[in-house]
């Protein structure tokens, strides 16, 4: 059953609440988003305008460094930012077609799960550590689907199977701390997956996890992604983890976008200043005792975004214009987009 | 497929290096079970209580003879074949009286701490798990509770209602139960408040708000197994206070009043012959104290047991 889960089976699956229908293959779409924070020291403005959309069986990357605003990204739309210190004042966050913030939350609550689904960066701190993780899986059939325990139990073991855990049987009633990292990841996919969400959103899924395994779980996500026809939003600061399993990647920096591409012209050509200083911080083997190429700087302090363009202290191609006027996302080639003065120089060599 | 989707599927087909080894299932509470079973303390105390209880519920198992059985031309008699703890100045059987009053003792204990515990838990829950003003609202009726001391209160409460000799046997049980349960739950709300705001930003806790969990649901699989740990040691110990403070009030005549058999009323009564017949006074004592002292190295060692750092 777990392995033959399609995507017309969804909708006879999902007993109460809505279900939701794609408009045109478009699943969420998020406009003009913006998130701060109210702190005791000031304003911090996480998200300044945020445009994103992901359509049915896609891989969106959203890329950036720590405090780039991608998990808080991911947050909003899921609907867990705790809200204070968190606020949205403006900004829409549609799945298909209709407004996430907006919703009624009893009704938004019910979208969690069935519909939109999350994977956490640290497996281990995510699984509650009192029940058994069989327990825990099965409580998402329990309570979404209204099954008794031991039917219940059989999906768990079912889709601790499909998540190639091995001796699934025997393990369902082990606790969180008895798993390797790479299970407990394993684990926490399959509860994401467990109601056949049409977007799943994994946090920075391998942060935590050995180089390896990395590749293990980024092959299962691809993997449950194309046979489930899913949405997968995947939040990383990793290049190389994206460049195999992503479709499009969204670059984030200081809470907007800089460059939206496919993900091979990204690779093969830059739009932006910042995208081409992290692909040249890539260590790369034919390179070895050379200095490694580094973003000189440090991300800007999101009480205090510098004016114009938010990269133009460390930007090394910066002009008084950058300093003065805040460059909007635009397109600068079919399918490319950067938020860049001088994208089509940075593009065109 | 790519390469890395690849490495996925032939890794993970051979559960070598990372299926570890099926070992038993071991939880929080297993652990504690664990450490429990080989604590010489636990055994002690469990001991004790088991036999409390036991009295408290068939006392004639133990003796045949009434406790309202006075034989006034024999009072104030030593120890005997007959009376083994003697008998006090109404000449009633010490024995009989100090096993008949371990249920009043037991069933203070026992239900103000349930009481206590219940009301702490739920106003605590409220104030960690919302926050905001009905935290501090909750908060501050807590803290206007801490206040004011336990036997003042008791004094005022039973001097309100004060009890008669033809008041039924629960209600003036029920009496102490109340009052204590009105000033003993703000310490078991104020620890569940912190234990739940310790809880509460786990990742966990995120994670099943994301997967779609009702706030309920949270509270009631998330957070209230993670933060209960604390508060059921906290509650085991106060339930030997407890019963030392139904002592206090009872020998200060205001906690139980006879006909109720007590350890707080017989010490009470005791006093004024402390001088000639001491072992009047010395059997519900020592009986008080081993009951106190069980349920309090019950929590020590329930205690020890839920602290991993003390393995």
């Amino acid at each position: 059953m777990t392995t033959t889960t399609t995507k017309s089976s969804r909708s006879t699956q999902t007993s109460g609440g809505p279900v939701y229908q794609p408009v045109d293959g478009r699943l969420l779409e998020v406009e003009d988003l913006h998130v701060e924070f109210h702190t005791q020291d000031g304003v911090a403005r996480a998200i300044n305008g945020v445009n994103l959309y992901l359509d049915q069986g896609e891989t969106l990357a959203v890329l950036g460094e720590s405090g780039s605003g991608k998990s808080v990204t991911a947050q909003a739309v899921m609907g867990i930012l705790d809200m204070p210190p968190a606020k949205i004042p403006k900004g829409a966050i549609r799945y298909c077609g209709h407004d996430l913030l907006t919703m009624p939350e009893e009704q938004r609550r019910k979208t969690r799960g069935p519909e939109i689904s999350m994977v956490f960066q640290d497996a281990l701190s995510s699984l509650n550590p009192v029940f058994p993780v069989g327990w825990q899986i099965a409580e998402m059939f329990r309570k979404h689907r209204g099954m008794n325990r031991s039917d219940s139990l059989e999906r768990a073991v079912k889709l601790m199977q499909r998540v190639q855990i091995p001796a699934a049987k025997e393990r369902v009633k082990a606790y969180p701390h008895q798993f390797s990292g790479g299970m407990r990841q394993r684990i926490m996919i399959a509860m994401a997956i467990a109601l056949d969400p049409a977007v799943l959103i994994a946090d920075e899924p391998t942060t935590a996890l050995d180089v390896t395994v990395q590749a293990q779980i980024m092959g299962l996500l691809q993997e449950l992604q194309e046979e489930r026809q899913m949405g997968l939003i995947l939040i990383t600061h990793d290049l190389g983890v994206v460049a195999d399993v992503a479709d499009r990647i969204a670059v984030m920096y200081a809470g907007r976008i800089m460059e939206r591409a496919e993900v091979f012209e990204l690779y093969r050509q830059p739009a932006h200043p910042y995208t081409k200083g992290l692909l040249e911080s890539i260590p790369r083997l034919d390179q070895k005792g050379q200095q490694l190429a580094a973003i000189g700087g440090l991300p800007p302090n999101l009480m205090r975004i510098p004016p114009g363009c938010e990269f133009n202290p460390r930007c090394r191609y910066a002009q008084d214009v950058c300093r003065t006027d805040r460059p909007a996302l635009r397109e600068v080639a079919p399918g490319r987009e950067s938020a860049c003065h001088f994208a089509e120089e940075i593009l065109h060599g | 497929m790519t390469e890395a989707s690849t490495i996925g599927v032939a890794d993970t087909g051979v559960p070598v290096h990372e299926g570890g080894d099926v070992g038993e299932a071991r939880s929080l509470a297993s652990d504690a079970w664990r450490s429990l079973k080989r604590n010489w303390v636990f055994w002690f105390s469990v001991v004790l209580i088991t036999l409390f209880v036991l009295m408290s519920i068939w006392p004639s198992l133990f003796t045949n003879v009434s406790p309202n059985e006075a034989i006034l031309a024999k009072a104030r008699e030593r120890p005997s074949g007959d009376a083994w703890f003697g008998r006090d100045i109404q000449g009633y059987d010490i024995y009989s009286r100090t096993i008949y009053g371990a249920r009043a003792s037991i069933l203070v204990g026992v239900f103000t701490s349930v009481f206590t515990v219940i009301l702490g838990s739920v106003l605590g829950m409220l104030a960690g798990f919302n926050g905001g003003w009905l935290d501090a609202v909750l908060s501050r009726i807590t803290d206007m509770f801490f206040a004011i001391p336990l036997l003042l209160g008791g004094i005022l409460f039973m001097s309100v209602i004060p009890n008669d000799a033809n008041t039924p046997y629960f209600v003036v049980v029920g009496k102490v139960i109340v009052v204590m349960g009105i000033f003993g739950w703000p310490s078991i709300a104020r620890l569940m408040r912190s234990s739940v705001m310790q809880v509460k930003p786990n990742d966990y806790v995120q994670a099943a708000r994301a997967l779609g969990a009702s706030p309920l649901r949270i509270i009631r699989s998330h957070i209230l197994p993670n933060a209960m740990a604390p508060v059921i040691v906290v509650a085991t110990i106060n339930l030997g206070v407890f019963i030392s403070v139904e002592a206090t009030l009872s020998f200060l005549g205001i906690g139980l009043t006879p006909p109720a058999v007590s350890w707080g009323v017989a010490i009470s009564d005791a006093i004024v012959a402390l001088r000639t017949t001491p072992h009047i006074l010395l059997f519900p004592s020592l009986f008080l104290c081993l009951a106190v002292l069980a349920f309090i190295m019950l929590g020590d060692a329930v205690r020890d047991a839920f602290d991993p750092k003390s393995r």
